[in-house]
């Protein structure tokens, strides 16, 4: 249904992780046992994320944009479809080959005071990866968590690894648990929101770290995001996601100068750049919230809040991909 | 650990913690001296009784409450030939002996009781023992003659004849000023009674060893088979520590591990976990208790088993349970999953740390309640048979009606020993809690 | 716009004891609200905005140090007031407010309307049904439907409960609502929306508002002036216009610049350093440690100068500006 995005830089390798007719739906029980329905949290997703580049998935809370994160990092299982790192679907992997593709993930959370054990120094929590993965040697492991720390720019290292969560900033916090992401020397890292909880000062810091961690080690590096307003200057690709799915793609510049999508338009035409005038008027809104994931509504899922929405197609029919550019897909009947 | 440390540093700020701390390492303290100075057998063969205690009172009480109440009633004395002038007259084919043993007696009471301990090391004829008893206003009455075994009793309080003619029990008798009417007074002076011998065989020897019971004894008396409270006073100290120590660990660690691994497994592990502790919770633990003891053993250790048994699956599963399932959906825990860390890690380097520093006081608050226990199954008879504890000695205050006879240290002292026990936990648990349970804190 | 503001503020100062010692997280914050004006507090987590929220409604937490100064409500000082009098006549009278995170704050076992009406039960003792009715009407100009009113907080979405929150602080038609934070936790659909709704309110009802926030952006949606607070601070007060387009003190300049617009090409600037420890502020100028135009006179507490009409400044930058 949804054709798989191509890679607009042209690698010649295939594509670090791709999602194909990706489904994670989580079963709702009554009194335990009484299936009353189906949470459709990531229902029919495709892309592929190519070596070396920066994506970001872009959607209100509840879109499903988490629960994907999630699955691509196998803390949920696929319902339907799967997750492909390097050719190989997650699905085949033994249990050494699936701890094996961990170390090649790495994860960054929204919360990172959350994000850390309070009972550990940051030593410990840097170590810990590194034990799990089986690196005996304790001098090793020290030597890596310095690196690490030295990475993230939490310098001089040593005055860091004693210290717990709780003696760190937000921002010093995050960087520990990037730096945890780091230390296994991933190919990936997925950023849920990597900093949407800091403080509106730290945040540029933290997102500049993770883009020039990602080009200096030509990581791919999918974020995870509310805010359209900083995509721009951390990610190359945007992908907007709407109840489960995705319903544009395109390269940032495009996408942010011509939104196709109703929902993006309105997603767009909502954020305020810092300007008295904003005060004057009255910013257009779409009517309604996100849908229900239990029963999300029949053809288009933006539709019942679309002001241009074609009766009897939106309303009855999924919308395929179209490109009404070149490489800017949107799943929307306008653009038939 | 760096919270539980600093924690554990901010005790310094609570007197009240401070206080627990020190009744808590007095206890400890005197159950290592304890256990230093009466090792575990010597203290269980004190405790079987019996010739060990020959020389001690009946049923005395304490020294210091008779200090504090001022009625200067006697302690025991014993007096033993070896130090007395003993003068000897050998003659072909035997000797004659006089020992005189003599003592000071000024005390605001009658002894409770009067022995002589006769020893005799003689070959085949018994030698003889005439007795004479002197009174420090010169009176001297004939205590009769004894041909002594080679160890022998001579119970001057159980000598009918002589109480029939004092008109007395012999031990007040034999101490009373003269005068017939009203009751009895304390003759105080120099007492002596002189044994006068006869052995048969030259190199026979005679040793005597006069024993004035008092009605005080030590720091914490005696009880009715003249064994020093004080041994299971002290022995009891180390025996409820161990205990209650024991039983909170076992309880707390495995009710934790099993508590941690229902959370994060889920499902009908979970499932299986909670009707197993409900079923649990139901059961009555003394009753069960009482049947074991009854119809397999008072062994402690049995019992020990038995309480941290019945107290894996306890109401504290469901409390751990509810600190536990908000942490299994912390980020942290994800973390740990996304970089691969397995089931095991995450349930004991992951989830149980994270709730120690809060279980600490609990943990504390519950020692006594175990020791508590222990003294409860021992004074319903189910103690230990061999180890001196607390309890027994409640239980044998209780069998030998101590209250209506007025011995109510029996039962005082180790009560109060475990109020103590109880107090020190408690302080220095309440006080932990404050510490670690931040929502008590006050600002 | 002459006379006597709304609300005036002089020299409030708020120290409260912590473990560590007496932490000054408000220190000599003056200003003031007309009426129907809509004024926006800025500032990074820890400048002490929120308490400012706080101690304007005198919900002050029990380890105060230190509370002094002057709160006016229409030229009349409250300060003085008992606390059965402040609670009243001002508080949730005069002035309500909606806290930080109220949205997460509602009981869940007590239906929506019952406890947005909440306010009217106990304040002016109305009985339930005419209370009801009120809440109805208030619900409709947050724009949530009546029909929520019998619903459970759990039964509606973080846009619909926060709506909620704000139509408890609307109901008893106070003069000035006091927002901590009211869209942080929210979409930006949601955000705008009730950035809508209060626009909308304001100019209906001529309510005034006081919004806290460090969201520069959002902020501009409602904000006549802007209060820019660090360090338990007031470092500048100005005219929205003026702030959001020729920011004057340092402070304000990097907060600009830090801001990601969605139509900019440049990555915005990050602000270096941290915010003092206000356990133990530094002596001079606050902001002085992380202030690319610091010189030697930032050594001293810079007092607060006058620039124009609509703005002043606490740096010594503009000492010659204002003419002192």
């Amino acid at each position: 249904m949804n054709a798989p995005a191509r890679d607009m830089r042209g690698s010649a390798a295939g594509p670090v992780l791709s999602a194909r007719d990706l489904h994670t739906w989580f079963e709702l029980r009554q009194w335990g046992f009484l299936r009353v329905g189906s949470v459709r949290a990531v229902d029919g997703v495709n892309f592929d994320l190519q070596a070396g580049e920066s994506v970001a998935f872009v959607g209100e809370s509840g879109c499903g944009k988490s629960s994907l994160a999630r699955t691509l990092l196998g803390l949920h299982q696929p319902t339907r479809g799967e997750v492909v790192f390097e050719g190989r679907p997650l699905g085949m992997l033994n249990s050494a080959e699936r701890k094996a593709y961990l170390a090649r993930v790495g994860f960054v959370q929204q919360d990172p005071y959350g994000a850390l054990p309070p009972f550990m120094d940051v030593r410990r929590i840097l170590h810990e990866p590194l034990i799990v993965h089986g690196v005996r040697n304790r001098a090793e492991r020290e030597q890596r968590a310095q690196e690490a720390l030295e990475e993230v720019r939490l310098s001089p290292a040593a005055d860091f690894l004693s210290k717990f969560p709780h003696m760190l900033s937000g921002g010093q916090q995050q960087r520990v648990v990037i730096a945890r992401a780091l230390i296994l020397r991933p190919k990936l890292i997925i950023a849920d929101e990597p900093v949407s909880m800091l403080d509106a000062s730290v945040r540029v810091e933290i997102l500049q770290l993770l883009r020039s961690i990602q080009r200096e080690h030509g990581l791919t590096l999918a974020f995870i995001t509310h805010d359209l307003s900083t995509v721009r200057h951390f990610a190359e690709r945007i992908f907007v996601m709407y109840a489960g799915r995705i319903v544009e793609q395109a390269e940032v510049n495009e996408l942010l100068n011509h939104p196709q999508h109703p929902y993006t338009q309105a997603l767009l035409a909502a954020i305020s750049d810092p300007d008295p005038d904003n005060a004057r008027h009255q910013r257009e809104v779409p009517p309604g919230e996100p849908p229900s994931l239990l029963k999300p509504p029949d053809g288009c899922r933006f539709h019942p809040r679309c002001n241009r929405m074609i009766a009897g197609t939106c309303d009855r029919q999924d919308p395929p991909d179209f490109e009404p550019r070149t490489g800017h897909m949107t799943a929307c009947w306008l653009y038939r | 650990m760096r919270p539980l440390l600093e924690g554990l540093r901010r005790i310094g700020r609570y007197p009240s913690a401070l206080v627990g701390l020190a009744i808590i390492l007095a206890l400890v303290g005197t159950a290592v001296f304890t256990v230093v100075t009466i090792p575990y057998g010597q203290a269980l063969e004190l405790w079987r009784g019996g010739e060990t205690w020959r020389m001690h009172p009946v049923n005395a009480r304490p020294a210091w409450v008779d200090r504090i109440a001022g009625n200067n009633l006697p302690q025991t004395i014993i007096v033993s030939s070896d130090d007395a002038p003993i003068t000897e007259e050998p003659f072909v084919g035997g000797k004659r002996l006089r020992i005189p043993l003599e003592f000071d007696f000024d005390y605001g009471g009658f002894p409770s009781e009067l022995n002589l301990f006769l020893t005799s090391s003689h070959a085949e004829r018994e030698p003889f023992v005439r007795l004479t008893w002197e009174t420090p206003d010169g009176r001297q009455l004939n205590l009769g003659g004894r041909r002594p075994a080679r160890e022998e009793r001579v119970s001057i309080s159980q000598d009918w004849e002589l109480e029939r003619r004092l008109g007395r029990v012999p031990h007040v008798g034999l101490f009373a000023a003269p005068g017939d009417d009203g009751p009895p007074e304390v003759l105080d002076g120099r007492y002596r009674l002189v044994l006068d011998a006869i052995t048969f065989e030259e190199d026979a020897r005679i040793g005597a060893d006069l024993v004035v019971y008092g009605r005080v004894h030590g720091l914490a008396g005696t009880d009715h088979q003249r064994r020093d409270l004080m041994v299971a006073l002290l022995w009891g100290i180390p025996v409820a520590l161990a205990f209650g120590l024991i039983a909170a660990v076992g309880t707390t660690v495995t009710t934790l591990v099993i508590a941690a691994a229902g959370v994060w497994y889920g499902g009908w592990v979970d499932a299986v976990i909670q009707r197993l502790t409900e079923v649990n919770i139901i059961l009555p633990m003394l009753p069960i208790l009482v049947m074991v003891g009854t119809l397999y053993s008072t062994s402690i250790w049995v019992m020990l088993g038995v309480v941290i048994a019945l107290g894996i699956f306890s109401a504290g599963i469901k409390m751990y349970r509810a600190m536990l399932l908000p942490i299994r959906e912390s980020p942290y825990i994800e973390a740990a999953r996304a970089y691969g860390a397995g089931n095991a890690r995450i349930i004991l380097r992951y989830m149980i740390p994270r709730i120690l520093p809060v279980l600490i006081p609990t943990f504390v608050t519950l020692i006594p309640t175990f020791v508590f226990l222990e003294a409860s199954l021992a004074l319903l008879g189910l103690g230990d048979p061999v180890l001196p504890t607390w309890g027994k000695v409640m239980n044998d205050a209780q069998t030998q009606s101590a209250l209506y006879h007025g011995f109510y240290y029996w039962v005082l002292s180790p009560a109060a020993l475990l109020m103590l026990t109880g107090l020190g936990f408690a302080m220095l648990g309440f006080a932990l809690d404050r510490i670690f349970n931040p929502r008590l804190r006050t600002m | 716009m002459a006379g006597e503001p709304l609300l005036r503020v002089e020299d409030l100062r708020l120290h409260y004891r912590s473990g560590s010692g007496v932490v000054r997280a408000l220190d000599g914050v003056s200003l003031d609200v007309r009426r129907n004006e809509a004024l926006v507090v800025l500032g990074e987590s820890g400048c002490g905005k929120s308490t400012l929220a706080k101690a304007l409604m005198r919900l002050l937490p029990r380890n105060v140090q230190h509370f002094s100064g002057r709160v006016l409500v229409d030229g009349v000082e409250t300060m003085g007031y008992p606390e059965e009098r402040f609670r009243r006549e001002v508080r949730w009278v005069r002035l309500s407010m909606v806290m930080q995170a109220a949205m997460n704050a509602l009981n869940p076992v007590i239906r929506v309307g019952e406890q947005v009406a909440e306010p009217l039960r106990v304040h002016r003792g109305w009985s339930a049904r005419r209370a009801r009715a009120r809440t109805a009407e208030v619900f409709g100009m947050v724009g949530i439907s009546a029909d929520f009113l019998q619903r459970y907080p759990f039964e509606l979405s973080g846009g619909m409960r926060q709506r909620a929150v704000l139509a408890m602080a609307l109901v008893t038609e106070p003069d000035l609502v006091i927002m901590d934070e009211p869209t942080s936790a929210l979409d930006v659909l949601t955000q705008a929306s009730i950035m809508n709704a209060l626009k909308r309110i304001k100019q209906e009802l001529g309510t005034s508002f006081i919004l806290i926030t460090h969201d520069v952006s959002t902020s501009s949606e409602i904000a006549e002036r802007v209060a820019l607070m660090y360090a338990g601070q007031l470092v500048e007060f100005s005219d929205a216009r003026d702030f959001f387009r020729d920011p004057a003190h340092p402070y304000s300049k990097l907060l600009m610049a830090s801001v990601p617009r969605l139509h900019q090409e440049e990555t915005p600037v990050h602000i270096p350093g941290q915010p003092p420890n206000l356990l133990d502020p530094p002596g001079g100028c606050r902001f002085a440690e992380r202030c690319p135009s610091r010189f030697d006179r930032c050594d001293r507490d810079p007092e607060t100068f006058r620039i124009g009409e609509r703005r002043t400044v606490r740096c010594w930058l503009h000492a010659q500006e204002s003419g002192t």
